[in-house]
């Protein structure tokens, strides 16, 4: 018998609410489906189950709420055979049910197949429709105000826990970005509007490369070691319209086209804002990528989204003077990037070779 | 396809993307990206619902055409079939 347990979905999230389950008893479900909606301080997230088997008994009800950790359901692996089940099992066929049970729970539109019958021989009574009637109408995703309120509770704890606990450094590097404008240009005017690039992608491209030779920028710090991650999940800094941000990742960007990490890019924005990350986005960001050049400013200083240990913060590409390779004195479209990063994992010497790297592949465009 | 029915089909879009528009309340002779927080990532699904819509394809290179709204319904209502 296999456990499903509610998996951490972030750093700053230590318990959720079950909104909905989306398998029943008998379901097989397959490694990386989604199976239930969690509600989370900062948002409603798909959860995703990791490994394959056939659902045995759902233990938590919608409506719950449940510290990371707790067993949500049994599964069966796949080719095991249902043992001694710890309630009696729903008969193969029919369930068992009331009439007006039934009836109410038509009206009401619930799967009685997901609902735990406490009646006679496991039978669903009309109490038990009621009941989960009841609990689906205060199982709704916080209203905005509420997710606002919460998103900044969880926004305060993280980062006063990373300004406590990590001790940061910055460092920044002017980077010329003449060929990569050109290279984004050009390779733009050959696309239709649906596979265009932006330059974000190529910044995610670049830190990801990056990393390659500089590992101790890219994992976690946890229980006073650093666990270094061989791939990049880049966290995405992604600001919500109503306010309050949220990071989650794209996966192993190191190994993406820049056509793969845009097309990525513009789906997560865009779950994002209606509310349907993974929670597999949401829980394993190795390093954090923030861009606020977009608002204008020039640089931005990032505060580490603990258990990481760096951040990568992208300002504006704005023309500035420029003294080119032989010496000249030019106007050269200039992005300014930061590193923040955890003293404890690295030195500066090291920070600052990462951005010296990170600026030789932005110099590369056509390599990303 | 009229001039109103196109600017209703642009500002639709828009709302699309930036629920928290109030139409009546944009300058169709100022700078879009200056009244509404707009990214390059909302701008570009701007442009992709706009060509979803009216099947009108902008280059890259006609972006600085379509700085305020109405310039974007001349370049739209010189395009749109």
């Amino acid at each position: 018998m296999l456990e499903f347990k509610l998996p951490s979905i972030g750093s700053d999230m230590d318990e959720g609410k079950l909104l909905e389950w989306k398998i029943k008893p008998g379901d097989r479900v397959k490694k990386g489906q989604v199976v239930a909606i969690v509600d989370t301080s900062k948002a409603a997230v798909d959860v995703e189950i990791w490994f394959d088997g056939t659902v045995h008994e759902l233990l938590i009800e919608p409506g719950a709420t449940i510290p990371v950790g707790t067993v949500l359901a049994t599964l069966l692996a796949p080719g095991e055979k249902a043992g001694a089940p710890a309630r009696p099992a729903p008969p193969a066929g029919r369930r068992k049910i009331s009439p007006a049970a039934r009836k109410r729970a038509e009206a009401l539109g619930i799967d009685v197949d997901t609902l735990a019958g406490s009646g006679p021989g496991g039978a669903v009574t009309l109490a038990d429709v009621d009941a989960a009637a009841a609990q689906r109408s205060s199982s709704k995703p916080a209203a905005t105000s509420d997710r606002q309120a919460e998103m900044r509770k969880a926004i305060a704890a993280a980062m006063s826990r990373s300004k406590r606990e990590i001790p940061h450094y910055y460092l920044a590097e002017a980077i010329a970005m003449e060929r990569a404008q050109a290279w984004l240009s050009e390779a733009n005017a050959g696309r239709p509007i649906t596979g265009r690039l932006l330059m974000a992608a190529l910044q995610l491209k670049a830190v990801a490369l990056a990393l390659q030779k500089y590992p101790e920028m890219n994992g976690f710090f946890r229980d006073s070691a650093f666990q270094p991650v061989a791939a990049a999940h880049i966290g995405v800094a992604i600001s919500m319209r109503q306010g309050g941000l949220i990071a989650p990742a794209i996966h192993d960007v190191g190994e993406k086209t820049l056509d793969e990490v845009m097309r990525d890019l513009a789906d997560l924005v865009k779950r994002a804002r209606a509310g349907s990350l993974k929670s597999s986005e949401m829980s394993d960001p190795t390093i954090t990528v923030t861009n606020l050049g977009e608002q204008g400013v020039e640089a931005v200083y990032g505060v580490i989204y603990p258990p990481q240990v760096a951040l990568v913060g992208f300002g504006r590409i704005t023309p500035r003077p420029w003294v080119d390779a032989a010496g000249g004195l030019t106007v050269a479209p200039v992005l300014t990037a930061s590193l923040a990063a955890d003293h404890r994992v690295s030195d500066g010497h090291r920070g600052a070779l990462f951005l010296a790297e990170l600026r030789d592949w932005l110099q590369q465009p056509e390599k990303l | 396809m009229t001039q109103d029915e196109l600017r209703k089909v642009v500002l639709a879009t828009l709302l699309s993307i930036a629920p928290e528009v109030e139409a009546d309340e944009l300058r169709a002779d100022k700078p879009l990206r200056n009244q509404v927080d707009l990214d390059s990532m909302d701008w570009l699904n701007f442009l992709l619902g706009l060509h979803e819509k009216l099947a009108v394809d902008i280059p890259e290179a006609d972006y600085a055409k379509l700085v305020t709204l109405n310039d974007a319904l001349a370049y739209l209502g010189a395009r749109v079939r």
